[in-house]
């Protein structure tokens, strides 16, 4: 293995700044681990091969011109299959959109184009980032770097299992219920989702519209940090985009890096700490790293949420509403899919044939789920009453921040499972995101930092901090990471 | 059965739906161009086409628009309110949603008063709010192009998106017969305010301006009757129709003992009858819920009462106004609103003429023409100073009515103002008195039998005499002072 | 107590465009039975007097200048469409006016 591709994204990016490599270099090294090991990992749906060698290219010319390079300029990236790119195929890991090229791009895709990343390619996810295993991508499973015959997560496993299969050191994930985090936990890597309207959702293919957050995925914090200040801040093409600088995530990662918490309070939730389902290895994993984080100057709390405990069917209430409303485009008259179209069947019935044969199975029982909850009669019960629980949520949040910095909890209740453990039982599934899900209620950034090992597998640790505040949880993911240190999977 | 026995068993009560197309530059929610006519799939972008991964954002003149609209129509201004999805599924519509408002509307609990026969009619005002238009559909296939029979569709999606705006009234009641005249009076009115108002080109025959009426019939003293909605009027005669036709046929299934169906009809302009079209009774769920993609809309206080200061004189308002300071009969001042002179003699007035004067021209030699040609009575080339200064010429006698009429002709075949056209055509009333007596002399001696029937007292034949002195100048006198001088001499 | 019948599921599924096998519906009405009782524990929360979140953000206001700003070309907007004619979208022959 060569060892430019165990190399953090900081660090690539300063020798190719310094010019002690080039990008062309970098981006070949990957290219070349993805044809290594790709097979096997499958964490991408579409490698870019020309169309990185040419942006590395790009990145050299503009150095040899003398260009003053960014801290990630000449730095791959590998970008969830949610979000367009102009002239590469994105698909959402549905068969609605096979061969689908974007006639635009995103606006962080932009963004990472603007700082001289280089796109490797799209990464698998489960479809239109329904699942917390990556076995509802349309097009087979990612299998997790440290043991081939379990899940990367989901529904971003594509993006953490590329960076734990040293395919590429930074990649993009986006996060409505746990979708960045809960991949990055089980496979022993960073991954942060910002304060919702921090990072533009412009050119992310909607889930959840409310929930929806694009974030950084890496294998260190501060290379999370980096890649979070690249891609956020305001744009005027998301209507909830929030207009005000970005917190200092970079120099709260620095920060935190030197080890020291001094000073901050920590909040371990109660009601995380009573409910059912994590496993006991996770659950020491934790205690541990709480030790870890109380030796390193941080006052640890109790703090009860008493709403948390309803943040999971309030979750599958509102996500499942609005994406019933969202998937409606995918109708096969503009783009995508079109099935038995054989010039008999009416409109009404090709639509229903292509949405039957070009959705999966989970992305239809959250559909129907949706439509249940929105259809007359039923919205007050459902939609209408989760959305007045989510205030609870937002208030139970809001009292904490109070009393505490950040919150902490595992990032999900177990490590990975086998593949198959639980695609039976669709409920069993949703337990993955237990943790998680409150954030995305409240809005609020949290970030999962490695914090160990149960059973030899990766087990993450959440710092979840009040909304705009994602400095903040940066300063302690990167401390924890200072003592805890980063996690090596196995060679493939 | 006529309408009038009609109409003595049953009380009407209609409501009206009214689709304005805003006239922004750009969409509702993208900035795609909104121009009328262009090819089609030119002006689309990732947004109005629902492409995966694009969202909405409001255009800022629409809601603006809409304000104006809301105050022009006496509205409360929502201090909060949203946009909501309204989901169903339909190939002109990109999304499979259309982003409306549903319970809260920006402007409502308005009212707009209509004249009709003399007679003030108040329609109250449910709510006013935005919404985003369709794409167009061309049937293909099918023998008369419409959806029925056809084998296959085609969508343009460049009016997808265009900001639309709902107005909405409540019932009207009360109007008996002159219920057809009521709805017709209120879109003609509600198209004149949003005219004045300048927020669109209210234009029904290309669809700017929408109509749906709701019609339905009681027996005096009863619960209202099951009401049917008409949509396809487009035009304001058709409204009137619409409702007319409804009416009728809405007895003849009562008079049978039958009941009316609650359905969507369209109305037919060839033939002036409705047609039944889907029953509302499938009507489907809309699982509307707040538009996650956009924020709440909470027009400061301080905005709404700019707008309402800037809002321009309300149409009646002006019309009672200017009747009253031109001294009109009602009967004159509906030629002049219907001849679209309104606005050109108030302007030609601002530029110095008496209202006489700038009324006779506009609404006599210019009307006559723009109704021979077919143009706009402001499309001919002449403006309000032009006829103020010809109104100054023949108010200081500087030309007769026989020469201004020459000056308007040569106007007309753009020649000038009416001082060059005087001077290019050597057009002026002679008022050189020798010329004059020696004209009236040659006339009077060409007409020694006329000239003796007026030194007997017979006035009225010195027509004959100034015809000849007129002849004689080339029409450049003054009809009166030669008359004058004639009758002088002849004393 | 079931909260979701297999006819209810059908009637979803219509709503929804989805063109569902039988199996299919008697797989979904199934899990959606597990899931709706599930997520109806949201009921247990006393939150009548308890405003509506449907946007973490506190944004109000957010609009665009109305100027035009070039968007696809025809070719580009065309491009992805499973079927095209005359410079526009082609779908198969539509039953309704209007769903």
């Amino acid at each position: 293995m060569s060892s430019l591709i165990k190399k953090t994204a900081a660090e690539l990016g300063e020798l190719i700044a310094a010019g002690q490599t080039s990008a062309l270099e970098v981006t070949r090294e990957h290219l070349d681990q993805i044809s290594k090991v790709d097979g096997r990992v499958h964490a991408f749906l579409h490698v870019d091969v020309e169309g990185a060698l040419a942006a590395a290219k790009a990145v050299d010319a503009r150095r040899a011109a003398g260009e003053k390079l960014g801290p990630l300029a000449g730095v791959p990236i590998a970008v969830k299959d949610v979000v367009t790119t102009k002239g590469l195929p994105t698909t959402a890991g549905s068969k609605i959109l096979e061969g689908w090229v974007p006639p635009y791009d995103a606006t962080l895709v932009e963004r990472l184009k603007d700082a001289g990343t280089v796109i490797l390619g799209k990464t698998n996810m489960d479809e239109f980032a329904m699942g917390s295993s990556t076995e509802y991508s349309a097009y087979g499973p990612t299998f997790n770097p440290w043991d081939l015959t379990r899940i990367p997560g989901g529904s971003g496993g594509g993006s953490s299992a590329a960076l734990a299969a040293y395919e590429a050191p930074l990649s993009i994930g986006t996060d409505t219920g746990g979708s960045i985090r809960q991949p990055g936990a089980v496979t022993g890597t960073v991954g942060a989702k910002p304060t919702y309207g921090g990072t533009s959702r412009y050119g992310l293919i909607a889930f959840s519209s409310s929930l929806d957050t694009p974030g950084p995925c890496a294998r260190t914090v501060l290379d999370a940090a980096l890649l979070h200040e690249v891609i956020a801040g305001h744009d005027p093409r998301d209507s909830t985009s929030i207009p005000a600088p970005v917190s200092p995530v970079v120099a709260a990662a620095r920060q935190g890096m030197s080890g020291d918490l001094t000073g901050v309070k920590l909040g371990l939730v109660k009601e995380f700490m009573s409910a059912e389902g994590a496993e006991p290895g996770v659950v020491a994993a934790f205690h541990a790293a709480v030790e870890s984080l109380t030796k390193l100057g941080a006052e640890i709390v109790e703090i009860s949420c008493p709403n948390f405990v309803y943040a999971l069917p309030t979750y599958y209430l509102i996500a499942p509403s609005e994406c019933s409303s969202n998937l409606a485009r995918f109708d096969g008259v503009r783009y995508g899919l079109r099935v038995g179209d054989n010039g008999v069947n009416s409109l009404e019935e090709v639509m229903s044939l292509t949405r039957e044969a070009g959705f999966g199975p989970e992305v239809k029982r959250r559909i129907m789920v949706g439509t249940y909850a929105l259809s007359s009669g039923y919205y007050d019960a459902y939609y209408g009453q989760a959305q007045k629980v989510r205030t609870l949520i937002t208030r139970d949040f809001q009292a904490a921040f109070e009393k505490v910095d950040a919150l902490i909890s595992p990032t999900t209740p177990f490590v990975a499972f086998q593949l198959g453990a639980r695609t039976a039982d669709p409920s069993s599934m949703y337990l993955a995101d237990l943790y998680t899900i409150p954030s995305n209620l409240y809005g609020g950034p949290a970030i999962s930092v490695p914090c160990g090992l149960s059973e030899g597998l990766p087990v993450g640790l959440q710092v979840m901090a009040p909304t705009l505040a994602d400095d903040r949880m940066y300063r302690v993911a990167a401390a924890l990471e200072s003592t805890i240190g980063t996690l090596t999977p196995p060679e493939l | 059965m006529t309408y009038a026995d009609i109409v003595e068993r049953y009380e009407p009560v209609i409501g009206l739906e009214t689709h304005v197309e805003l006239g922004t530059r750009t969409k509702m929610f993208c900035s795609c161009p909104t121009e009328f006519g262009a090819e089609p799939n030119t002006q689309v972008c990732p947004v109005c086409l629902a492409l995966p991964g694009a969202l909405p954002v409001v255009n800022a003149v629409a809601i603006e628009s809409t304000i104006k609209i809301g105050l022009a129509l006496n509205c409360s201004i929502a201090e909060w309110c949203r946009f909501a999805r309204k989901n169903y599924f339909y190939p002109d519509m990109p999304k499979n949603f259309q982003i409306s408002q549903y319970d809260e509307p920006l402007c409502f609990d308005g009212y707009l008063d209509v004249e009709v026969d003399g007679r003030t009619v108040r329609i109250e005002i449910e709510r006013v709010h935005m919404e985003e238009d369709t794409g167009k559909t061309m049937h293909i296939g099918g023998s008369t192009g419409r959806i029925q029979g056809a084998t296959e569709s085609l969508v343009d999606y460049n009016r997808a998106g265009i900001p639309l705006i709902e107005i909405v009234t409540k019932p009207v009641t009360g109007t008996g017969a002159m219920a057809p005249e009521v709805a017709k009076a209120y879109v003609a009115e509600l198209r004149d305010v949003l005219r004045g108002l300048g927020v669109s080109d209210v234009r029904m025959e290309q669809g700017s301006l929408r109509c749906d009426v709701n019609t339905s019939l009681n027996k005096p003293g009863e619960e209202w009757g099951t009401r049917t909605e008409t949509k396809n009027v487009n035009s304001l005669r058709s409204v009137e129709r619409a409702v007319r036709s409804e009416i009728i046929r809405q007895s003849g299934i009562l008079d049978d003992g039958g009941k009316i169906t609650q359905e969507t009809r369209h109305f037919h302009e060839d033939t002036g009858q409705t047609t039944s079209g889907r029953s509302k009774e499938t009507a489907t769920d809309y699982r509307y819920f707040p538009e996650p993609d956009l924020v709440p809309v909470t027009p400061a206080r301080e905005w709404v009462e700019e707008i309402r200061a800037g809002l321009p004189e309300m149409p009646r308002v002006r019309r009672l106004r200017l009747r009253e300071a031109w001294g009109l009969s009602e009967h004159d001042m509906q030629s002049v609103l219907n001849a679209g002179a309104v606005d050109l003699i108030e302007a030609t007035i601002v530029a110095g003429a008496s209202s006489e004067g700038a009324r006779k021209w506009w609404m006599g030699e210019l009307a006559r023409r723009s109704n021979e040609t077919g143009q706009e009575l402001d499309a001919l080339g002449i403006t309000p100073q032009w006829v103020a200064e010809l109104v100054s010429l023949t108010d200081a006698g500087k030309l007769n009515d026989k020469l201004a009429r020459q000056v308007v002709e040569a106007g007309l075949n753009g020649e000038g103002t009416p001082g060059e056209i005087m001077a290019a055509r050597k057009l002026e009333v002679v008022s050189d008195t020798g010329a004059l007596l020696e004209a009236i002399d040659a006339a009077i001696a060409a007409n020694p039998d006329v000239a003796e029937k007026i030194r007997g007292g017979n006035q009225g034949a010195a027509g004959v005499l100034i015809g000849a002195v007129m002849k004689t100048t080339g029409g450049q006198a003054d009809a009166k002072t030669v008359r004058g001088l004639i009758l002088e001499k002849l004393k | 107590m079931t909260a979701i019948s297999r006819e209810e599921v059908a009637h979803l599924a219509r709503l929804a465009r989805l063109a569902v096998t039988d199996e299919e519906l008697d797989m979904f009405a199934g899990q959606l039975d597990v899931i709706l009782q599930s997520v109806a524990r949201v009921g247990e929360v006393a939150a009548e007097d308890i405003p509506p979140t449907s946007h973490s953000v506190p944004l109000t206001n957010v609009f665009r200048p109305d100027e035009p700003r070039p968007g696809l070309t025809r070719a580009a907007a065309l491009a992805g469409a499973p079927d095209s004619a005359e410079d526009r979208f082609r779908v198969p022959r539509i039953l309704d006016e209007e769903e």
